[in-house]
């Protein structure tokens, strides 16, 4: 058993930001359990730049913007263990590792960052019927063969989905000298970045076809083409609009999923709309000491979003560690009439921070209004141009205004159109 | 050379008979016409060990299904592959499905299946608390059970080549000429035997129809199937049957060795033998079906879907015997469920059907068990802390769903009969086969195959063929 202060699990950007914050904090003795080979996530294969502008006011690649934490962290103690691989985190915080050097890990840890990630939701969990041979992947794995392993996954591409992978992976096969004939979308708007929408598909002329999907897939041994068809507001295939496109490569990118196996494990609550745990201000899950942040607590659009709230989790991890963290009383958040979710899910009454709601919305909104509400009360009302499900809003509420909400209050975000 | 005996095709049936020859002093030869073992009706099937109730009497099918599901639990240990008796049940939804079930009750006493009765609701509900309250009553059958068909065949063949057996896949049969032996014309060349068991599935009346024996009448019947999480594996207890019809089982509800939850299969007569491909009316049958038996089943927890051909025999009974036009030829074709319960016991028919003809001693090197793999999933930790000091490879995890190690991946290339491609991999260590389908590891084990293999990652495919997954280098 080796002890440590704080025990991260997960060396991508949230895990990186989480445990420089501590070790800025002033704790001692922090440890990074990272899965890959190396430090950064799936930043290492995200070649392409975007990241960055909104914490550096730099336009960054991936690697890059991977590279600069990495770079802070070889001047700090942390201790790094790479190719290691977290199996459980027991009830009193006691987390069990395997590595191909140290064998079988016991850490024993006065707090635990979970910082896993995502992952992307495969094939299977959408139903397509038809073959089942090789040439569908998700557009994490073909970026990853493209960019890390320097082999083309395909040369006449179809991408279902449009999230920012897919967007992304568009333009990168293009580049590559692929054909990418298409984005089939099976909501009437995107779920990517207007940026990525922009620079990825209409500057390549690659077409973007929203409330379509997939209805099957053909070939025996190589993917050989795809059936499309146009959904109904149903979103079930109209039977009549189908249409047979050659291709050899289906790339999915319909979604990503907080990896929270391990969380599930120690027996954490996971919020039925993020998928990630529910935690306080300082991202403090429901088990004492247990913190969150990521893409394992909410799928983030940005990284920077992710450093942002990976730097909160860390310093609340920091306060647990010297015994300052506020843990009392809480008021609720709930997002209604529009508003999916909000995070942090709960909020101490007697917090010494401001605090930031965020959330995502339904539907695309256009000149609507975020109204947020507490016992009947506005506390503040916010108008925005544009609202849409694939950029993650948030509205600020300053500690005050909670300390003077009485007990069981619930703080409500919606949206007014 | 000459083998004594060629058996082509190695799926479940080929691969246990393969096994059951290589107890003797003959050359055997396995003839796969793929790049793995179990890629046809083995790998895509209900995973049932039945009870033997459904045959009817007198019929071979009968008799080797009740042989067959006896003598698994003990194959299965020799071979060190899990088999569950988790019992099975017919449900009757109604007073008049409930006196069908009496029939199939008093079939199966016939038919010499222990562990049978007829339970009520009560009872039902009491042992399969997830159970639809419709259902009025069921036939319980306590001696069925699940075991993984690939799994077991990987592991027949495996103790089959060890035991000197030689397994040559991407062979198919494209001709046979007969003189003093038979000379099958392959796509891995020429191979030459005194004796050929014909057990090559779906295809078995193509082979036979090569030695000019057309009497094989075999119709193709797709079946499909979910395949739910292993979040939901545990909301059935038992197989769970409705009743049967005319096209057979019906829609199942089980749980697998490996924890999931499977429903399915459709049954529907195509053309195509190699038709598996899923269908959007397929898989809402096996949703709105399935509904019957567990109403809180959801497609919302399928990881995949997937289907598989049976070879239905029109004649409606296993046929398995000397061929009538060749003299050295053995059929063993038909073998549609419950082929895969009764394998063991078709192995060991086939064998006394051939000591008719060929001289059979026992060798004196006989393995008979086939080595447990290393499945670091199952173990503790001080058995994962000392099995990686002995090998650091299994300290890596490469598949992080299924806590499949680097060291595992290794051992299932370097296997007798091992893996050669990302699906078999896939079978016989589960990587990719859990929630994330092979998102993260898919290229690990792309990268795993090459190295060990020795070939470009490029032309590692991920089930032979033109199944290749990357093309070129990029620019």
């Amino acid at each position: 058993m080796t002890n440590f202060d704080l025990a991260v699990v997960g060396g991508g950007p949230a895990g990186m930001a989480a445990a420089l914050k501590a070790s800025e904090e002033g704790i001692e003795k922090i440890v990074v359990l990272e899965r890959a080979e190396t430090l950064g996530g799936i930043l290492e294969q995200c070649i392409h730049t975007g990241f960055g502008l909104h914490y550096f006011g730099e336009e960054l690649s991936g690697p890059e913007y991977a590279g600069r934490f990495i770079k802070l962290l070889e001047d700090t103690n942390i201790v790094v263990k790479t190719d290691t691989m977290v199996l459980d985190i027991a009830d009193d915080n006691t987390v069990t590792a395997v590595n191909k050097t140290d064998g079988l890990l016991k850490i024993s840890a006065k707090a635990v960052v979970l910082a896993m990630g995502c992952r992307e939701r495969p094939r299977g969990a959408l139903s397509i019927a038809g073959s089942r041979g090789a040439g569908i992947m998700t557009a994490g794995t073909a970026q990853k063969y493209v960019n890390i392993d320097g082999y083309m996954p395909g040369h006449e591409v179809v991408i279902l989905g449009s999230g920012d992978i897919g967007l992304i992976m568009a333009r990168r096969m293009t580049l590559e000298g692929a054909k990418v004939k298409m984005v089939c979308e099976l909501m009437p708007y995107s779920g990517g970045l207007t940026r990525n929408i922009v620079q990825c598909l209409e500057d390549f002329d690659i077409p973007l076809k929203l409330s379509t999907t997939v209805v099957a897939t053909h070939g025996k041994e190589r993917l050989e083409g795809v059936t499309i068809a146009k959904v109904d507001e149903k979103l079930q295939p109209i039977p009549e609009t189908a249409e047979y496109v050659p291709c050899d490569t289906l790339m999915l990118s319909v979604g990503l999923i907080p990896e929270n196996e391990l969380s599930k494990n120690a027996g954490l609550t996971l919020d039925r709309i993020t998928n990630g745990p529910k935690v306080d201000e300082y991202r403090e899950t429901e088990h004492k000491g247990v913190f969150a942040c990521g893409n394992v607590l909410q799928v983030h659009d940005l990284v920077d979003y992710v450093t942002e709230e990976s730097q909160i989790a860390g310093l609340g991890a920091a306060k647990f560690i010297k015994g300052e963290k506020i843990s009392g009383d809480c008021i609720g958040t709930n997002g209604i009439n529009g508003v999916r979710y909000i995070v942090p899910q709960r909020i101490n009454r007697e917090t010494d921070t401001d605090v930031k709601l965020y959330f995502r919305v339904g539907a695309v909104y256009t000149n609507a209004s975020i109204v947020v509400e507490a016992n009947g009360e506005t506390i503040l009302s916010k108008k925005k141009k544009k609202l849409c499900p694939g950029e993650m809003e948030y509205v600020l509420i300053k500690k005050d205004v909670i300390a003077n909400l009485p007990k069981d209050s619930v703080i409500t975000v919606r949206v007014e159109a | 050379m000459t083998y004594d005996v060629a058996v082509v095709g190695a799926g479940v049936v080929g691969g246990l008979i393969a096994r059951e020859l290589s107890r003797f002093n003959i050359s055997v030869a396995l003839l796969e016409k793929c790049n793995d073992v179990a890629m046809g009706t083995t790998k895509a099937n209900s995973a049932i060990v039945h009870g033997g109730f459904d045959a009817q009497n007198g019929t071979l099918k009968a008799e080797l299904n009740v042989k067959g599901t006896a003598l698994m639990p003990k194959v299965c240990e020799k071979l060190h592959v899990p088999f569950k008796n988790n019992g099975s049940l017919v449900v009757a939804f109604s007073d008049s499905e409930m006196e069908h079930i009496k029939v199939l009750f008093d079939r199966g006493i016939k038919n010499g299946v222990p562990g049978l009765s007829v339970i009520d609701r009560d009872e039902l509900r009491r042992i399969e608390p997830n159970i639809s309250e419709k259902a009025v009553g069921a036939l319980l059958c306590e001696s069925a059970g699940i075991v993984c068909p690939y799994e077991l065949t990987i592991a027949a063949v495996e103790n089959a080549v060890t035991n000197g057996v030689e397994f040559i896949r991407n062979c198919e049969v494209e001709a046979i000429e007969q003189g003093e032996a038979y000379t099958l014309k392959t796509t891995a060349g020429d191979i030459t035997a005194k004796f050929v068991i014909n057990a090559a599935g779906n295809f078995s009346d193509k082979l036979a129809s090569m030695v000019g024996d057309n009497s094989i009448d075999l119709v193709p019947r797709k079946g499909e199937y979910y395949l739910l999480d292993k979040s939901v594996g545990n909301l059935a207890v038992h197989t769970i049957f409705q009743c049967p019809n005319e096209m057979g089982k019906g829609i199942l509800v089980t749980p697998t060795v490996d924890g999931n939850l499977l429903i399915g299969p459709t049954a529907k007569n195509i053309e195509d033998k190699s038709d598996t491909t899923t269908t959007p009316e397929g898989l809402a049958e096996i949703v709105e079906k399935a509904l019957k038996s567990v109403p809180i089943v959801s497609q919302r927890n399928a990881i995949t879907s997937f289907a598989g051909v049976r070879a239905h025999p029109v004649c409606d009974d296993f046929i398995i015997g000397w061929c009538e036009k060749s003299e050295h030829f053995l059929n063993v074709a038909g073998v549609e469920s419950p082929g895969l319960s009764a394998a063991p016991a078709i192995a060991v028919y086939v064998r006394e059907i051939l000591s008719e003809k060929l001289n059979l001693t026992e060798k004196s090197s006989y393995t008979e068990t086939r080595e447990a793999p290393v499945r670091f999933r199952h173990m503790n930790d001080e058995e994962r802390a000392e099995l990686i000091k002995k090998n650091s490879a299994y300290g890596r995890i490469v598949c992080r769903c299924e806590t499949i190690t680097e060291g595992e991946i290794i051992d299932a290339i370097k296997a007798p009969a091992g893996a050669r491609d990302v699906d078999g991999v896939k079978r016989r260590t589960r990587a990719g086969m859990g929630r994330c389908q092979g998102g993260f590891c898919g290229s690990k084990v792309v990268e795993i195959l090459s190295r060990e293999l020795g070939v470009p990652m490029n032309e590692i495919t991920k089930f032979g063929g033109e199944s290749k997954i990357i093309y070129e280098r990029t620019k």
